[in-house]
């Protein structure tokens, strides 16, 4: 078994209005160093395989079908026993 | 002409468009379920607005792949009229049937309300009964209306004369105010304003009607044209 965590983030080309407001908010009760913010999905995953590559291999498939719309957002992940 | 209106579960303006075709059109229409894998009997299919499986991870993402949406992407093949409306443009983007995608509002507030629209392109299937650079009255209804796409993407969409109808006052932050755009063909467009809830004076606009009753037109042309041979 491998336990995967899957991050998807708005690619920083593109505005993330949530996270624009979240820093607003932040400042508004005093937090003034937040210089930005910006708010993604997280996912946790657990595969039924041991074999890492393969696993890395469908993760990006996940990734690039369904977890992440690569027009607007990028993806990361990590694999772990 | 024969239409369809997919139902998703979590669709909420399936109604609406079922009824805007029967009304206003008086053509034979259909609920057909996401399930479904034929729509060889229809000749224009709706997408209609909602919350289709909860817009659970993105709006649009998992009804990408419901059965029905392989037969959609087929008709869109095949040049056969498709509309997505709202929720439904936010679905033929994610499968790929029309380019960029849908953020959430600038303002980050669900905008319920009328706006004015431009009609750019007056030459799809679906907007012949408007004039060129006309202005329509068409409400929005919609958290995640922003359209988005890469600069490369829109230099494509104002080459191919693919921008539809574009907002004269921007509600929720769309790259160059755009409301609705169409492929490359003209068979398939998208937009987040709702002609179906401007169908009669009693809804506040009747600017929706000339969309339904272009597609119509625009089949009974083609048509007409193919039984004289």
């Amino acid at each position: 078994m491998l336990k995967a965590t899957v991050y998807v983030t708005i690619k920083k080309s593109v505005l993330d209005p949530q996270g624009v407001a979240v820093q607003g908010a932040l400042h508004s009760v005093g937090f003034q160093e937040v210089e930005s913010l910006r708010i993604g999905k997280y996912i946790e995953l657990t595969l039924d395989t041991n074999d890492r590559e393969e696993a890395g291999k469908r993760l990006k498939a996940m990734c690039e079908k369904l977890l992440a719309n690569t027009v607007i957002e990028d993806y990361r992940y990590e694999l772990e026993a | 002409m024969k239409f369809a209106v997919l139902v998703f579960p979590g669709s909420n303006c399936d109604i609406d468009c079922y009824k805007a075709v029967k009304d206003t059109l008086g053509e034979p229409v259909d609920y057909v379920w996401h399930t479904a894998t034929d729509l060889s009997a229809y000749d224009c299919i709706i997408v209609p607005g909602g919350f289709s499986y909860g817009d659970y991870l993105r709006c649009g993402a998992i009804s990408q792949f419901a059965p029905v949406m392989n037969e959609v992407a087929k008709a869109a093949e095949q040049g056969k009229y498709v509309l997505g409306i709202c929720n439904g443009f936010q679905i033929l983007t994610e499968a790929g049937l029309l380019p960029g995608a849908l953020r959430r509002n600038e303002s980050i507030k669900f905008r319920c309300h009328d706006t004015t629209l431009k009609v750019v392109n007056y030459k799809t299937p679906f907007t012949k009964d408007y004039a060129e650079g006309e202005e329509i009255v068409i409400p929005i209804a919609h958290g995640e209306g922003n359209y988005y796409c890469d600069e490369e993407t829109l230099a494509s969409l104002k080459a191919n004369n693919q921008i539809v109808f574009t907002y004269t006052n921007n509600p929720n932050g769309s790259v160059a105010d755009i409301a609705g755009i169409c492929n490359e063909r003209g068979n398939v467009v998208g937009m987040m304003p709702h002609p179906e809830r401007a169908v009669n004076t009693l809804l506040g606009s009747e600017d929706g009607k000339r969309m339904f009753s272009s597609i119509l037109k625009t089949w009974r042309d083609t048509h007409g044209t193919a039984s004289v041979r």
